[in-house]
């Protein structure tokens, strides 16, 4: 698959820089706390670079490549060094690690862009194929489905999110229909295209909660906050949970932090 | 109020019944797509795969290809001949028939010749043409558009087939699938051997043999050629692949990709008119390869997107697609692929199918599916930016401006404050928003509560422990 081919061979370390994703900067606090504490009790020593901000996907979508490869300019600056750079964010990744790319294909700077690609990490990537994890040690007694994030498609992430979930004692992963269809988000794709994006949300949200599930999960707030905040307008309290979180409190539950 | 394009405006005017029948369609092709890829190969990816490298090898030395093509063909004695651009492809058509003295023409489905507006031009030329294709032949009586590139009447139902076919005297109101089907194929069946002159698409050029490999679940290319003395094929020219034993991984792919089935019905390879020795068969045979544009294509960063085989699996995956279906795309090429041919193959009017690629939530799926694994994201990615920096304004109609926002974004301290200003947002009623498309947005969604700068601040803290 061409379109978000995981760069191979990327260097792994406990020693890591942590990209909060600007979702998480501003809406989503406990999901990055979450990835942070999984990340730490996994032993690894962890580096917020203070200047982060955004990964420059908004405008990369948007057709605003000139806008877009300003900020990813800045993103390249902030994240410095050779330290695996690990993302709680399937969509944020794939910027780095595809969409940046692209949008250098003509720049003078691609090498520095490349370089960046080379060592960042989806975090369930990492945690499986960086850290070698294939059974995780907590325990949660739920039932759940899972939203498979578009931007996980073709990378290594979907196979490490489902290693990671069914290892997890007592939790059972459902299986939902149409799993390969998208939640509407697309970024600026909902504003332009309101009336879609709607029905697409609502078919996802119906395929999300036909089991009844405890918990919703997915790897990637952009999708949570979409069909998320849809089922919030729509008074639908089944809980939403990141990866992240998922991963910690199943953690708490079995008394290992 | 709402910032609409084009394309979502006729998913939200589309009518209950189309919008059904477009996503009922839609959704069965893939599922059988995906069990009939899965359950025969092991691994469908290597053969996507291999069968895109195929192809992109043929596109990228396509001169020499279109040489050996020209070559095998004239030996099998097939007359070849090029069209730069669709006045000329829909004048060798009529040239052919005129000096023939050809008055009618059966055809057989072909994208090529929708895009070239073959079927009007002939008409007004004072030619009698008939689709022969079930669905394309309702739709030539209904005056319509194909609304699919492999299923083009996806978007009707057998009760508006059974009216249409009612208003054409082709029996009493009967809306039974057997009952249409026989009364078209009585009625087709006259046409094959009243016409003059056949013409047909191919889906594959073999360039090694100089044959046309032809699919069809009808069988009617097959009577298109047949019974008439003179059969003509047109052919884009990204159509070739350079052996006959290409020709198996290609259409194991087509018939699954397209409809889930392993294999079309009808495959038929034809490499030139009938031979001294046989009995029946078309006494001339002649080749229109058409350029129209596809030569710019293959000059641009946007190539890949000539390697598709027009199965239609990227269609019917799209969620778009199925939000809107194929008409809304205002094009020939509806869907994924669409978005990136059409306003590739518009050339100067580019800016006015500008806002296509914009169709699309980049989710992929199309990609995933994708029988050539044309990265179609990608090239729909590369068009917006192109459509960006050449200002064309269907493509900027209701996408935000972002240079402010990049500017925040490379400013740390900005971006610092402007997470912590971000808290009053949890105070502000949404009506307040000043801009019209966070309203709509919130219509129907909620936004998160604020908690710009939250993080940092208990990272730092528990980092002083």
């Amino acid at each position: 698959m061409s379109l978000l081919h995981t760069p191979p061979n990327r260097p792994t370390s406990t020693s890591v820089q942590l990209m909060t994703t600007c979702l998480c900067d501003a809406f989503y606090a406990d999901v990055a706390q979450a990835t942070v504490e999984v990340l730490e009790f996994l032993g690894c020593d962890i580096e917020l670079p203070e200047g982060q901000t955004c990964c420059g996907q908004p405008a990369f979508n948007a057709g605003d490549w000139e806008s877009s490869r300003k900020v990813v300019r800045h993103m390249v600056k902030t994240f410095t060094g050779d330290k695996p750079v690990i993302v709680p964010s399937g969509s944020c990744a794939a910027m780095v690690f595809h969409g940046a790319p692209l949008a250098f294909e003509k720049e003078a700077d691609l090498p520095e862009i490349q370089a960046l690609a080379n060592r960042t990490w989806e975090l369930a990537d990492f945690i499986v194929h960086g850290l070698g994890i294939t059974e995780w040690p907590g325990k949660l007694k739920a039932n759940m489905t899972f939203h498979r994030s578009c931007h996980l498609r073709g990378s290594r992430s979907p196979e490490a999110v489902a290693t990671l979930f069914n290892s997890i004692e007592d939790l059972t992963v459902q299986p939902i229909d149409e799993v390969e269809q998208c939640c509407g988000f697309g970024g600026t794709f909902s504003v332009s295209f309101p009336n879609i994006s709607e029905k697409m949300g609502e078919l996802k949200i119906e395929n999300l909660v036909a089991c009844k599930p405890d918990i919703v999960g997915a790897a990637d707030m952009g999708c949570m906050m979409h069909f998320g905040g849809m089922m919030d307008k729509r008074g639908l309290k089944t809980k939403r949970l990141h990866l992240a979180q998922i991963l910690r409190d199943s953690l708490k539950n079995a008394g290992k932090i | 109020m709402k910032t609409k394009q084009k394309i979502d405006t006729v998913a939200r005017d589309l009518s209950d019944e189309v919008h059904e029948a477009n996503f009922i369609g839609a959704k069965m092709k893939s599922e059988r797509r995906y069990a009939a890829l899965g359950r025969d190969y092991a691994d469908p990816d290597k053969l996507r795969e291999t069968a895109g490298k195929i192809k992109q090898h043929t596109l990228e030395h396509l001169d020499q290809y279109l040489e050996q093509a020209e070559a095998s063909f004239t030996r099998n004695g097939a007359k070849v001949h090029f069209a730069f651009d669709e006045t000329a492809a829909r004048q060798k058509v009529l040239d052919i028939m005129n000096e023939k003295g050809c008055k009618s023409m059966v055809k057989s489905k072909s994208m090529l010749t929708e895009e070239i507006h073959l079927l009007d031009f002939l008409e007004k030329s004072g030619k009698e043409v008939v689709e022969t294709d079930l669905g394309e032949f309702i739709l030539q009586i209904d005056g319509d558009h194909p609304s699919h590139i492999v299923t083009p009447i996806v978007h009707k139902n057998r009760r508006g087939i059974a009216k249409s076919f009612e208003r054409e005297g082709l029996g009493e109101y009967n809306d039974d699938p057997e009952t249409i089907t026989r009364r078209a194929r009585a009625h087709l069946r006259q046409k094959y051997l009243d016409a003059d002159v056949g013409l047909t698409g191919a889906n594959f050029v073999s360039a090694e043999s100089g044959r046309i490999a032809i699919v069809t679940n009808e069988g009617n290319a097959r009577f298109c050629m047949a019974a008439n003395k003179v059969h003509i094929a047109m052919v884009g020219i990204e159509k070739i692949v350079p052996t006959d034993r290409d020709l198996a991984l290609f259409l194991n792919l087509i018939g699954r990709s397209g409809t889930g089935q392993q294999l079309t019905v009808y495959n038929q390879f034809i490499g030139g008119p009938k031979r001294p020795e046989q009995p029946h068969g078309p006494e001339e045979m002649h080749i229109i390869f058409v350029d129209n544009r596809r030569t710019e294509v293959l000059a641009s960063d946007c190539r890949e997107i000539l390697r598709c085989i027009r199965c239609g699996a990227c269609l019917n995956v799209c969620p778009i697609y199925r939000q809107s279906g194929g008409h809304a795309y205002r094009s020939v090429y509806p869907g994924p692929v669409g978005a990136v041919l059409s306003p590739l193959l518009a050339g100067n009017r580019f800016p006015q199918l500008a806002d296509l690629p914009k169709a699309s939530s980049l989710c992929g799926a199309c990609n995933e599916v994708c029988p050539v694994n044309i990265p179609i994201p990608d090239l729909l990615l590369r068009l917006r930016d192109k459509a960006k920096r050449e200002g064309a304004s269907e493509a900027m109609k209701g996408t935000p401006k972002l240079g402010m926002w990049a500017t925040l974004c490379s400013q740390p301290s900005m971006w610092k404050t402007a997470l912590t200003m971000g808290h009053t947002m949890n105070y502000i009623p949404t009506q307040l928003v000043p801009h019209p498309s966070a309203q709509s947005w919130q219509g129907t969604r909620k936004l998160p509560k604020f908690q710009g700068g939250d993080f940092r601040k208990w990272f730092k803290n528990r980092k002083k422990k």
